[in-house]
């Protein structure tokens, strides 16, 4: 026999079936998958080891800044620079490389100039009271035009006494799994834990959520504002290393027009663009589909010129899902 | 001795007098009804204690100790609380996160700290109690009511062990029903000895629920009296200035 207190909670607090089946990352993953059978049905080319281990790799990138822009948006901001902090990144690795420092030192200089990207964006936004949209907007433009004065917009494709090691961090593997899907379980794993269990997750989510509360319960919004970017920056600049060793020359159009991908992804993923929603396994499931379809379109011989439409059309579907949703809730 | 006294308390900002040699007396467990036009001053009084104002004159007390704020941090570690009108939560967060937002508790666990939240859910639950609402810890902040949000927020001045609450305008925009759980979210505070200054426009909600009446008009104290010596006729005609002072 059920009481009303019994009926109420199980309106309230639905069971696990329903819950995950009323979520937007289980959907989408059923999509993904969807799409990997339809595939290999179609094409003879999709479930070949080599295409898998591409795709794989290719949505390593894309899912780890996701999760970096997933935390800027549940924090009700938005990161436009990623893609120029990705070349940015890449650019500083392989010209410090290729002048004869060592793999780790020029890594951490890269990473260093991501965080310094990801600090100026958030100084002026946290401190200054700038749009995010604005300031990284600029950075978009700043970022790869530095990476241009530094390379003279010439391509890098020799990396110094520790070519190879550079080559194996980014485009290699072991046990089979390309090394920056690596990266990218640890860091989904390791922000999905941040995200629920410590104060800078729940502060992330409460800035979005309503930044005014915030503050007034002694948040110290500002500084956790910082941190965001320079996480998001992070990811970007961690990617960039990567993409490095992967292509095995650097240029300077990489991660062109990437912000726009990995916004999709974070948005597909879950991520509310009016902030307080997110999660890391929605930013890799988003990553995840926006490949698998990139992927299709070539293998079915549709023009790759096709590709900006479908992220384009895929934004504002996930956007347009959210808008119903929350139509139906408010009362 | 009374929980909160004011003594004198002016303000000035630039050549505007907001505040002149207002004194007021709240004691433990009692409900003060501040009231007043806009402009009057009332929000000017409630920064001064909260700590967002210091006085041009005067001084405050609390349990007799004369004390200075700074900064709101200094008066919400002497005990004095501040319910926001729109009461400050975040929506995407459940009770228990915004009852300990900014303040959550934490375990050690391998060398990190980790929010504790069966502390942060037993807690809240026991808070809610104590406020006699409804309000689950687990629910998200989004799917409440006004009242059991309004419980959300008082909950929150429980946690801190709150000496004066002070309240502005919280039935201003909630419908009939729940303003009545909200003046017994008030009634539940003066239970527990925390004394409450209740800042409102709405006549019969004060009456409800104060046992006294304080009344401000261009920055001058016009009336300090037990509720029940009064009338919502009276204390109108302090507010416009139909009657001069009580």
């Amino acid at each position: 026999m059920t009481t009303l207190e019994q009926a109420i909670d199980l309106s309230q607090h639905r069971s696990p079936v329903s819950r995950i089946l009323g979520s937007q990352i289980f959907w989408v993953f059923a999509a993904a998958v969807l799409a990997c059978l339809a595939l290999t049905l179609l094409t003879d080319s999709f479930a070949t080891q080599r295409n898998l281990f591409n795709v794989t790799r290719n949505f390593a990138f894309v899912g780890l800044i996701a999760i970096g822009m997933t935390t800027v948006i549940a924090s009700g901001g938005i990161d436009l620079s990623v893609g120029s902090t990705v070349v940015l990144a890449a650019m500083v690795i392989s010209v410090l490389m290729s002048s004869g420092y060592p793999f780790w030192i020029s890594a951490l200089a890269a990473l260093a100039a991501a965080a310094g990207v990801g600090l100026l964006n958030g100084l002026l936004i946290a401190y200054v009271g700038m749009p995010p949209f604005v300031v990284t907007l600029g950075m978009l433009s700043a970022a790869r035009s530095l990476a241009m004065v530094l390379s003279n917009n010439k391509m890098i494709w020799e990396f110094g006494p520790d070519h190879d090691l550079l080559l194996w961090v980014g485009g290699g593997s072991t046990l089979g799994l390309p090394h920056p899907i690596y990266v990218l379980i640890f860091l989904a794993a390791l922000m999905s834990v941040v995200y629920r269990w410590t104060r800078w997750g729940q502060y992330v989510f409460a800035i979005g959520g309503n930044e005014q509360a915030a503050t007034l319960t002694g948040i110290p919004v500002k500084r956790i504002k910082v941190s965001i970017y320079m996480f998001s920056a992070l990811t970007a600049g961690v990617a960039g290393i990567l993409m490095a060793g992967w292509l095995g020359s650097v240029t300077t159009n990489l991660g062109q027009a990437m912000e726009l991908t990995v916004i999709a992804a974070a948005v597909i993923g879950g991520a509310n663009l009016a902030g307080g929603q997110g999660t890391a396994l929605g930013a890799v499931i988003g990553a995840l589909l926006i490949e698998v379809i990139r992927n299709s379109l070539i293998l079915l011989g549709i023009s790759t010129f096709w590709q900006g439409m479908f992220i384009g059309c895929f934004i504002i579907i996930a956007v347009a899902f959210d808008r119903i949703r929350n139509l139906s809730t408010n009362d | 001795m009374s929980r909160l006294r004011l003594t004198g308390i002016s303000k000035s900002f630039g050549a505007i007098q907001a505040l002149s040699d207002v004194s007021l007396e709240v004691a433990p467990g009692e409900v003060l009804g501040l009231m007043g036009d806009n402009g009057a001053g009332k929000s000017t009084l409630v920064k001064i204690v909260a700590g967002n104002f210091r006085p041009t004159h005067g001084s405050i007390s609390i349990d007799g100790d004369t004390v200075d704020f700074h900064k709101p941090r200094d008066a919400q570690r002497q005990g004095i609380e501040v319910v926001y009108q729109d009461l400050a939560l975040c929506d995407n967060l459940t009770a228990a996160s915004n009852v300990f937002l900014g303040r959550e508790p934490r375990r050690q666990f391998a060398g990190f700290r980790f929010l504790d939240y069966a502390t942060m859910h037993s807690r809240s639950a026991e808070l809610f109690a104590i406020l006699k609402s409804e309000t689950r810890p687990r629910d998200l902040v989004r799917r409440m009511s006004g009242g059991q949000r309004q419980a959300v927020a008082i909950a929150r001045t429980l946690l801190s062990n709150a000496k004066i609450v002070l309240m502005d305008e919280p039935t201003a925009a909630i419908s009939v029903r729940q303003v009545s759980e909200v003046l017994d979210l008030i009634h539940r505070l003066s239970d527990q000895g925390i004394s409450v200054v209740l800042i409102s426009h709405r006549m019969p909600d004060v009456f409800a629920v104060c046992s006294h009446i304080a009344v401000l008009r261009r920055g001058q104290m016009v009336a300090s009296k037990l509720a029940k010596d009064s009338s919502p006729e009276e204390v109108t005609g302090l507010i416009t200035g139909a009657i001069e002072t009580a």
